[in-house]
């Protein structure tokens, strides 16, 4: 299998969602709202934090207010660009601006089984099976825990995942399910001993920490602390918005941006505030709900625009962006899940996403299937080939080769032919077939992923993690668990 | 003149507008009329006509909440005059809602809320991060006869099966019926732990609840 990342870099296509007017404007509103109406950070660190920079702290209902000077002076601390370390070192992943790298998707519930294709609650074997998957897969560059692993105790669930996507893949592991001060410290300990030490981890980071925001303006208490004391020693740390339209943000689509600025850019703020200089990222998922039902829908045109808008306010901020796309609402691999998939992934990429979330679920990212993942990742494959344009030069013009054909003839049996066909994209689950064929076998795309998908699975044996290392992470574990 | 009140009482529900119907529900008072009447002839018809536009996809979910605050607001003016005659609504049952301890997501939660005291409940809303005896000790209080939970996250929905052990350990069951909800819930979990109901959205917790108390 190869060890190659397949990641957008350099590229052709270029799209203008919002102006930088729009942009200044979205951004004095998010000032307006962290100065006025305030963030709520529940975490009695967070709030000291805060009050011994300045901040207008309501200790009562937990509210701080800040000046706009001191959140502008705090985000200009943030690195710029930085790097996600893997167990590989030739996994490592740039987030400069000039990268798009893919993840997994994270973090779900239940899972379609990959042999009989039931759908079944997740588990710690869930894990370990897609994290290999995961790691044959060029599309996939980096993972989330995908499932939670509902077989192990709730106090040591968020590390038990940790340790299975470390054994059974070599690419850097970012987890949303380490959201509390224990847990945390044993992640850090656990990325300690995979970079040769704590002092070590700000250069090889294999961990990085993504902590959801509560929106509407809110924080959770557990996810602080924990981002807190990962920031500390240099783990790159971000926090999501998915602040929903008409729910858990206005129902304007500008609006919405502001509210989930506010959150993310509080939060960043605060992480400068205490540890100038770490490394962050801004994350979001924000899309618009049903106004029927309510529920994040993680598709349709809103999605799609906040995908190419919220890398222009990650840029403007100076950090790198992890952004939600492939959140389709399709209960199966389906029109719905392709369109979704497609389109969010394009309109998040074009922006150049440093970090793009992700492959692999249905039902608004809480159920796994295999052959969803395989064909989200041929998706980005597609995005992948579209962004690196159409080149013009002499040799592309084939000005040789069109005057050999000339008018009539065919242009298969020309060297300029052979020598660029590879160029072209050639899919592995698109039926291009003639129709008898197809009328025969009736099979489809979703066939071919999940036969991928089982046939990796069954193959692909990732670079062991060292059996010590192994044993290490499971006594930290232990020290976390219940007696 | 009675019918052309009763027809603003509908439509200041209709319209999702609280000040209106606050202010009708006064009128009313002022006018002597009977506060059932007012209720029955006049908010109802409001809540029924959103609810019927809703089930035939035309009238959407902020226009359902804004209903129900509305409504809210006119029995707020109307109830105590109801007490002051020795008489009381006819409630459907009566439902205590938390989200679980350890959590804070409440979005669904008091969703479900506004549905079900919309509906014809009465709500009593603990709001979030609630421990098991919380909980119950407010169902007891009350006299609920129906607990409904929130959890966002695994490793807090797990609360929701404590809360139940809790209460078939008191003997609390089938007296307290349980229905649970949250992005994580499944219909297996549902199973596993053993409670009552449950749904996906809070337009079938409506549904569940109503089944639950018998009352379908």
């Amino acid at each position: 299998m190869s060890k190659n990342i397949k990641t957008i870099s350099n590229p052709k296509i270029k799209l203008e969602v919002l102006t930088q007017d729009d942009v200044k404007k979205i951004h004095e509103a998010t000032l307006q709202i962290i100065e006025k109406v305030g963030v709520r950070f529940p975490s009695k660190r967070a709030l000291e934090i805060w009050a011994a920079n300045g901040a207008d702290v309501d200790y009562e209902k937990k509210i701080v207010r800040v000046k706009p000077q001191i959140i502008e002076d705090a985000i200009k601390k943030a690195p710029p660009a930085y790097k996600l370390a893997a167990r590989d070192p030739q996994q490592d992943l740039q987030l400069d601006g000039n990268h798009v790298n893919l993840g997994t998707d994270g973090c779900g519930v239940e899972i379609l089984d990959i042999n009989t294709g039931e759908k079944r609650t997740s588990c710690l074997q869930d894990v370990r099976d897609i994290a290999r998957v995961a790691d044959a897969t060029e599309e996939v560059a980096f993972h989330w825990v995908s499932l939670s692993a509902q077989d192990t105790p709730v106090e040591s669930r968020g590390l038990h995942e940790l340790k299975a996507v470390w054994e059974n893949s070599t690419k850097h592991v970012q987890t949303e399910s380490v959201y509390n001060v224990e847990e945390a410290k044993a992640a850090i300990e656990m990325a300690a001993i995979l970079a040769g030490g704590k002092g070590n981890i700000r250069e090889r980071p294999m961990l990085s920490l993504m902590q959801c925001t509560a929106p509407p303006l809110g924080h959770d208490g557990g996810s602080l602390d924990a981002a807190l004391l990962a920031a500390e020693v240099g783990i790159p740390t971000g926090f999501m918005t998915m602040a929903a339209c008409a729910t858990t943000g206005p129902i304007t689509l500008a609006g919405d941006l502001a509210v989930g600025n506010a959150e993310v850019i509080a939060g960043t703020a605060l992480l400068q505030l205490a540890f100038p200089g770490a490394p962050v990222f801004y994350a979001a998922a924000q899309t618009a709900s049903d106004l029927r039902n309510g529920s994040y829908t993680g598709g349709g045109p809103e999605d799609f625009l906040f995908g190419a808008a919220t890398n222009i306010l990650a840029d403007f901020y100076n950090i790198p962006l992890s952004m939600g796309a492939f959140a389709t609402g399709a209960k199966e691999p389906n029109w719905q899940a392709g369109l979704e998939g497609g389109l969010s992934s394009f309109m998040a990429s074009v922006v150049m996403s440093d970090m793009l979330l992700g492959c692999g679920f249905l039902h608004g990212s809480r159920i796994w299937s295999f052959a969803e993942m395989m064909m989200d990742c041929e998706i980005f494959s597609i995005v992948h080939k579209m962004m690196q344009g159409i080149v013009v030069n002499e040799e592309t013009l084939a000005m040789d080769a069109i005057a050999a054909v000339g008018p009539g003839g065919h242009y298969l049996g020309q060297k300029h032919t052979r020598k660029h066909m590879r160029e072209l994209f050639m899919p592995q689950f698109m039926d291009r077939r003639p129709y008898s064929e197809w009328e025969t076998k009736k099979d489809d795309a979703r066939d071919w992923a999940l036969a991928k998908a089982r046939k990796t699975l069954k193959e692909h044996q990732p670079d062991p993690l060292d059996a010590k290392i192994s044993a290490e992470f499971e006594k930290i574990i232990k020290s976390v668990e219940k007696k | 003149m009675l019918e052309e009140l009763y027809k603003e009482m509908a439509q200041s529900i209709i319209d999702g507008d609280s000040d209106i119907s606050a202010e009708l529900a006064q009128k009313a008072v002022e006018l002597k009329m009977h506060p059932l009447d007012a209720i029955t002839n006049g908010f109802v018809v409001g809540v029924t006509y959103i609810g019927d536009q809703f089930g035939k996809g035309e009238a959407f979910l902020p226009e359902l909440v804004m209903a129900g605050e509305a409504m809210k607001a006119a029995i707020a003016v109307l109830e105590p005059e109801l007490l002051k005659l020795g008489e009381s609504r006819e409630m459907l049952g009566r439902v205590v809602l938390a989200t679980v301890e350890g959590d804070i997501h409440e979005i669904g939660k008091t969703l479900v809320g506004t549905m079900l005291s919309a509906s014809g409940f009465e709500v009593i809303d603990l709001g979030v991060d609630q421990p098991a005896d919380k909980i119950i000790g407010k169902a007891l209080e009350v006299n609920a006869n129906l607990i409904g939970m929130s959890a966002l996250l695994t490793t807090t929905m797990v609360r929701q099966r404590e809360v139940i052990e809790e209460l078939d350990k008191e003997g609390l069951r089938p007296r307290i019926k349980v229905m649970v909800g949250g992005a994580p819930i499944t219909k297996d979990w549902v199973d596993k732990i053993k409670a009552d109901g449950y749904s996906e959205d809070a337009i079938g917790a409506v549904k569940v609840a109503k089944q639950l108390v018998g009352k379908e």
